[in-house]
């Protein structure tokens, strides 16, 4: 009867069809999604050199935490690190791998990226929506002299859980206390300001703040300079206002006292330092200390030790920040050796 | 069904053999045949149990995936209207509401839209454009959902932002009784935005299926109502829709159940954000959306709760469905067969 009709229905049940063909020799990893980017080309380098393969896939954070702690990958990626106590319930350790920095974007006619400055608890009040207009006393009194519109602010967040969400609402909850008692940190969180709007990854939101007039959202930071979205300088701890890029990301990875906690899960939001970038981020990398798969567990260990030397132009050429010499040495000395060889 | 009926009845006699004498060669085709309808009986029916066994085995995987969010927060997880992660506070209903609204939204406006694209297709279109716009309109029933969804974002919804809500809201924004519902931010997205990209999305499914079923009135019917002197709407009023009712339901529940658990297409347009809508332009949420946006990244309660969402998702189509079965026998009953 429907024959044709049938036919169309069979060819929209041919949906996208993902095949991950996994060798042997080729390392498994999974979880975050923000430093995908740069492991997926650290990998294409790597297995230039070696012959030997990275299956990363990027599934969130949470996914790559509970694919570790069963044990189906010989490591776990996470952009909001584990406490302690989870790491030795588990018998993992835990070390960063690559910075990168979120970036307030907004979209008001008029201005260049970096024109416009704001604050910390600022920003936290207009994602909270109580500045709700561009022409509020308290960012105007940020920016003198700049003819700010009388238009509503429409808050723009991701929709899915995200690591970039995380670095956000960590950094709003450090600087604010309103935020922090009403909101508080998570890959995902209530939004509470009347007008917010989703877009589903960077690019959601980024595509978001571009076509909504009036639009603040965050976005990773190479998304705001791909999309070349007007950027907001933003107060460091310091008191001084700063722009994202790799030097102030650098910055900030440079006055965190990394050994200070536990599984080196150390927030670098709002880090020291007159040139930090506020909002930057380390992601992390999880491995068990007993591996079940010996010699894949080397082989991970052999990746990152060749990244960190080898790496550090494909990750500027992705606007991420490889870690400082000095920090990778300890990482080799003081947790990769706790991993059973 | 007798399964081992064999046809021996039926086989032509031999000349050489008196009639109602069975051939050693004809009893052994007999058997073999017994034996074939035998194996295919149950193969089919495996097959078809099989369908079964994956529906229990989907219901019953996903409760008990859900069960520790419906021991949690008990019956009043259907109705509570809050979507806290961090504080691990939810509720179902504001995605509740915005996928029965959406695809509300959506049914509104393409049944209309499929039953006169339908009609115009069986009844009064010409024989050399039939083809083409048949044609046209399952290769929109073809287009993969996310295309929907980023031509919703990318161009609908600024079209939609500019030139539909602004005037809506400017003609009917103060007006009393009804002015809340075009109340709000106007940025293109939310709602109604959902609602209607949804409506294209499914009219073809619902206009493909009652063309189809339009198409089975034998022509006797059609012809002795227009001998009569009936018009082409008294056509159809009587004899066509009557005749074809079952289908034309069947391809409205199929548009709906499409609508409710579309996923892409509405996660772009819908807005994304876990509140209550307050009018037809507020950004809202819907059950498939909220999975796709949160499953990544969700663990512990958050993720069971997106079990139960699913639950629910699952049960709001089968009573849809039920529903339609419902209707179907009703309409039968009072029609007398």
């Amino acid at each position: 009867m429907k024959r044709t009709f049938l036919k169309a229905l069979a060819v929209t049940a041919l949906g996208s069809f993902i095949g991950t063909a996994a060798y042997a020799a080729d390392i498994t990893g999974a979880g975050a999604s923000f430093p995908y980017p740069v492991y997926a080309k650290w990998a294409e380098a790597y297995k230039k050199e070696t012959g030997i393969g990275l299956n990363y896939q990027s599934i969130g954070s949470s996914g790559g935490v509970r694919q570790i702690r069963a044990k189906t990958v010989a490591f776990g990626a996470t952009d909001s690190p584990l406490s302690g106590d989870e790491l030795n319930k588990d018998g993992m350790v835990q070390f960063p791998a690559i910075i990168g920095g979120t970036v307030p974007v907004l979209n008001v006619e008029g201005f260049k990226p970096g024109e416009l400055r704001v604050t910390g608890p600022v920003l936290a009040e207009m994602f909270l929506g109580t500045i709700a207009k561009w022409n509020d006393p308290k960012f105007a009194a940020l920016n003198p002299g700049k003819a700010l519109p009388d238009q509503a602010i429409t808050v723009v967040h991701r929709a899915d859980g995200s690591g970039t969400t995380f670095n956000w609402t960590d950094y709003l909850t450090t600087v604010s206390k309103d935020w922090a008692d009403k909101v508080g940190k998570g890959n995902a969180v209530k939004w509470p300001a009347a007008t917010s709007v989703g877009g589903k990854g960077n690019e959601g939101v980024a595509a978001n703040v571009g076509r909504i007039k009036g639009a603040i959202g965050y976005v990773e930071y190479a998304y705001a300079k791909k999309n070349k979205l007007t950027h907001m300088q933003v107060q460091n701890q310091a008191g001084k206002y700063v722009n994202p890029d790799d030097t102030t990301f650098a910055a900030a990875a440079a006055g965190v006292d990394w050994f200070s906690v536990p599984g080196m899960g150390v927030s670098m939001v709002n880090a020291k330092g007159d040139s930090s970038w506020p909002i930057s981020t380390a992601s992390f990398i999880l491995m068990h200390k007993q591996p079940a798969d010996k010699a894949q567990s080397a082989e991970v260990l052999k990746f990152f030790d060749w990244a960190f030397k080898n790496g550090k132009q494909m990750a500027a050429e992705l606007d991420y920040v490889a870690l400082p010499d000095s920090l990778t040495n300890e990482i080799r000395s003081k947790v990769w050796s706790q991993i059973a060889k | 069904m007798s399964v081992g009926m064999t046809t021996i009845d039926k086989l032509p006699h031999s000349p050489d053999r008196p009639a109602g004498a069975v051939s050693p060669n004809m009893a052994a085709i007999a058997r073999r045949q017994r034996w074939q309808d035998v194996l295919f009986h149950r193969g089919t029916q495996a097959f078809s149990l099989l369908v079964l066994a994956a529906l229990i085995g989907i219901l019953v995987s996903l409760f008990m995936s859900a069960w520790p969010t419906f021991k949690t927060f008990g019956l009043k997880f259907l109705w509570t209207v809050e979507w806290d992660v961090v504080n691990e506070q939810f509720g179902a209903a504001i995605a509740i509401v915005g996928t029965v609204l959406s695809a509300g939204i959506a049914l509104l406006i393409a049944v209309p839209l499929a039953f006169g694209i339908a009609l115009f297709l069986t009844e009064n279109c010409p024989t050399w454009l039939r083809r083409p716009l048949g044609t046209a309109i399952e290769l929109l029933a073809a287009v993969p959902s996310i295309i929907y969804g980023m031509f919703g974002l990318f161009v609908f919804a600024p079209i939609f932002a500019d030139f539909i809500q602004t005037p809506l809201q400017q003609v009917l924004g103060g007006m009393p009784l009804v002015g809340w519902l075009f109340g709000g931010a106007v940025n293109g997205m939310g709602i109604l935005a959902a609602g209607i990209v949804l409506a294209f999305m499914i009219l073809p499914y619902i206009a493909a299926v009652m063309r189809d079923v339009f198409e089975i009135v034998p022509p006797i019917l059609r012809e002795s109502a227009y001998g009569l002197g009936c018009t082409t709407w008294e056509v159809v009023r009587k004899v066509v829709l009557p005749y074809t009712h079952k289908g034309v339901i069947g391809g409205v529940m199929l548009g709906l159940g499409r609508a409710l658990g579309e996923t892409m297409a509405v996660t772009f347009v819908i807005g994304n954000a876990n509140r209550m809508p307050t009018s037809l332009f507020s950004p809202g949420t819907s059950i498939a959306s909220v999975l796709a946006n949160e499953f990544g990244e969700a663990a512990d309660l958050h993720l069971t709760t997106l079990f139960a969402l699913g639950f629910l998702l699952f049960a709001i189509t089968f009573v849809v469905l039920a529903l339609a079965k419902l209707m179907i026998i009703r309409a039968e009953r009072a029609k007398g067969t």
